[in-house]
């Protein structure tokens, strides 16, 4: 996964509250393979409802955004339809670590923020990932983001390559944990 | 003195190996389940070269696309694909699996309480936002996506930052035909869907103690509905009756040994949360939800919201909408077109005897589905005989899996059928496309099968026996 900095890109509001996962890719296209592009399942059940988002890298979304399931199929579906950040005033928590790992912002506004810029919209929008800045013309907004998603998605890290370099200290944990902690190694299974 | 702490800090760090300079923590995990959807996070491992870090604390379980009939001839190719690859998956890979013709199976958040594989003081995680199911034990257990599954899978740890306290006290006593179910969508009406963003729920006080663990899963399988990373419930002696003999809980001295730790992992008196909600259970009455989000949850005995003009409204009106309801009018006599007992929320014994002792002796007006959460449910409930109460009421008693929580095993609902139903979700199109559904208890489900239509299920309960 690439990190990048600053985005330029065609945004489009969609200010609906609790837009879960399953309105972001709904279970039956869950079997598909990765490889089949996932863009073309995003909202589909809802497409003939929203405006049209041809050509949009930007969201700009009412509460709680990706509420509900962890499906990362959701993040794939956006991603894969071009979608490089969403704005909205909060997330579901397992979502907005899903879109990290994939190299897509949430990013964290005020209601208020959102309100103004959805007036906006579809317009053109600057977003500076470092700044934790947005930007419409000669005005510009700040938004929220975890320090540590913030540095992931820049430099574009990769959790595994990450967590390969502490090896020597998760073997050692692991190795006195389950000396200290016996019982939490599951017993040999028993049949009833 | 040491600092009071909460179960939540107890458990947590007891899990941590390290803190990162930008205070995220590295966690080890003790249990791992997988399912059919790990099929991406698989394929990541693979794609790297990488094998499964420690195959022996990682279980497999086939759920979400399992069928609740015919299972020796599946004619779907997907779904015969889906299961056949986490098969293939864990066989590779070493790891237990309960497939789709093990005694054991059923849904994850069902099988792993019920083998003893969830246990107090544990970190679980799981490909699966109900993963908070397991924190019904003492245990630290949340959802995760498919990237930090493979990642599991691969170092047997996982990221997170340490999500803030909350602690939910339910004060006083339930009244008969009210259970774990309200306690949840009330609280998640009240705060809101959003309402424990960022926190991990402690439930606690005299109505919880006094929940069987069948009820105080329930409650923390819906943690995530209010946007909770976790829900949790400390370890008493009901924890330990449930436990003792599981096939893989500890055994003799072992057993004599955890369980005095897991007594210790209580939070401490003074422990401080950041947040403290407390709920007086004789004001929770059965609710229903008559939205699309399990935020939209109201008493039986109340209405369908009346929305203003206001463009704040606009979520309100769409979902009443989306319902086919009418603003303003009673949500009691809604008339339903069929109904669900399952799922990962309520499909327990307890939650089957619920339904039962509502429909011993009567009839559904509506056809239903009740799928066990899991074959030794099943089993236990035959044994009980609640399988011919069901049968006999006109409801199909099929095997165990998601089942018409999700949809993905093909038992879905039609496009603008009304469900009644005991699942954790009545999200647009979440029963199949264009369904309407409404959440409630397992009672309350068997309350409308009797009267076709939703329905206080108090009056039903008088001269029987309420669990």
């Amino acid at each position: 996964m690439s990190g990048w900095s600053t985005h330029k890109g065609r945004a489009v509001a969609l200010p609906i509250d609790n837009i879960d996962t399953d309105q972001l890719i709904p279970a039956r296209f869950m079997s598909a393979p990765r490889s089949d592009g996932y863009g073309q399942y995003l909202l589909h059940d809802l497409r003939d409802t929203l405006p049209d988002m041809s050509g949009a890298s930007i969201l700009i979304a009412g509460r709680n955004f990706g509420c509900g399931s962890s499906r990362e199929a959701a993040i794939y579906a956006l991603v894969d339809f071009g979608i490089r950040a969403v704005l909205a005033p909060g997330f579901g928590d397992i979502f907005a670590a899903n879109a990290v790992n994939n190299g897509l912002l949430p990013a964290r506004c005020s209601p208020d923020a959102l309100r103004r810029l959805a007036g906006h919209m579809p317009g053109n929008l600057a977003i500076d990932l470092k700044g934790r800045k947005i930007e419409l013309g000669e005005t510009s907004l700040s938004f929220d983001l975890d320090p540590v998603w913030q540095q992931k998605l820049i430099e574009g890290w990769d959790d595994i390559d990450l967590t390969g370099q502490h090896s020597r200290s998760i073997d050692a944990f692991g190795e006195a944990y389950m000396r200290k902690t016996p019982w939490a190694i599951p017993a040999p299974e028993a049949h009833q | 003195m040491n600092r009071p702490l909460t179960l939540f800090d107890k458990v947590w760090n007891r899990h941590e190996i390290l803190q990162g300079a930008d205070g995220a923590s590295l966690l080890w995990v003790d249990r791992h389940l997988v399912h059919e959807g790990s099929h991406h996070a698989f394929r990541k491992l693979d794609e790297r070269g990488l094998t499964v870090a420690e195959p022996s604390l990682t279980f497999g379980v086939v759920d979400h696309y399992a069928p609740t009939r015919s299972r020796d001839r599946i004619t779907d190719p997907d779904i015969r694909r889906m299961i056949s690859t986490l098969t293939d998956n864990t066989q590779r890979h070493g790891i237990r699996c309960f497939g789709l013709n093990d005694p054991a199976q059923g849904i994850v958040h069902v099988v792993g309480p019920e083998q003893g594989l969830t246990l107090p003081g544990l970190l679980i995680n799981c490909g699966d936002s109900h993963t908070s199911t397991h924190g019904a034990f003492g245990a630290i257990a949340f959802g995760i996506g498919a990237t930090e599954v493979a990642h599991v899978l691969a170092t047997q740890t996982v990221w997170q930052t340490r999500p803030k306290g909350m602690r939910i006290r339910i004060e006083g006593a339930l009244g008969p035909g009210v259970g774990a179910k309200d306690i949840a969508l009330g609280w998640i009406a009240d705060l809101g869907s959003d309402g424990a963003r960022g926190h991990a729920i402690e439930y606690a006080g005299p109505v919880v103690e006094a929940l069987s663990m069948e009820g105080r899963m329930t409650l923390c399988n819906l943690s995530i509905e209010g946007g909770a990373r976790c829900g949790m419930i400390a370890a008493d002696a009901v924890t330990l009756n449930y436990l003792k003999g599981r096939p893989f809980a500890p055994r003799d001295a072992g057993w004599d040994e955890a369980a005095e730790t897991w007594l210790d992992l209580a939070s401490d008196k003074d422990a401080k949360f950041d947040r403290e909600v407390v709920l007086d259970a004789a004001a929770i009455a059965p609710v229903v939800t008559w939205g699309t989000s399990p935020e939209d949850a109201v008493p039986i005995t109340g209405r369908v919201p009346t929305p203003g003009n206001e463009s704040e409204n606009a979520g309100i009106r769409d979902a009443i909408d989306y319902m086919g309801l009418t603003p303003g009018r009673p949500l009691a006599g809604t008339p339903v077109d069929q109904v669900f007992i399952g799922s990962c929320t309520n499909a327990r014994i307890e939650d089957l005897r619920a339904a039962a002792a509502v429909l011993s002796g009567r009839h559904a007006k509506v056809p239903g589905i009740v799928s066990p959460g899991s074959a030794l449910v099943k089993a236990q409930a035959e044994q009980e005989g609640l399988d011919r109460i069901f049968i006999e009421a006109g409801l199909d008693w099929v095997a165990s899996g998601c089942s018409m929580c999700v949809g993905m095993n093909g038992d879905t609902v039609a496009p603008g059928k009304r469900c009644a139903s005991t699942t954790n979700r009545n999200f647009k199109g979440r029963q199949g496309k264009g369904a309407r559904t409404h959440l409630m208890s397992p009672a309350m489900v068997a309350a409308a099968a009797v009267h076709g239509a939703l329905a206080d299920v108090r009056p039903l309960l008088e001269g029987r026996d309420w669990a």
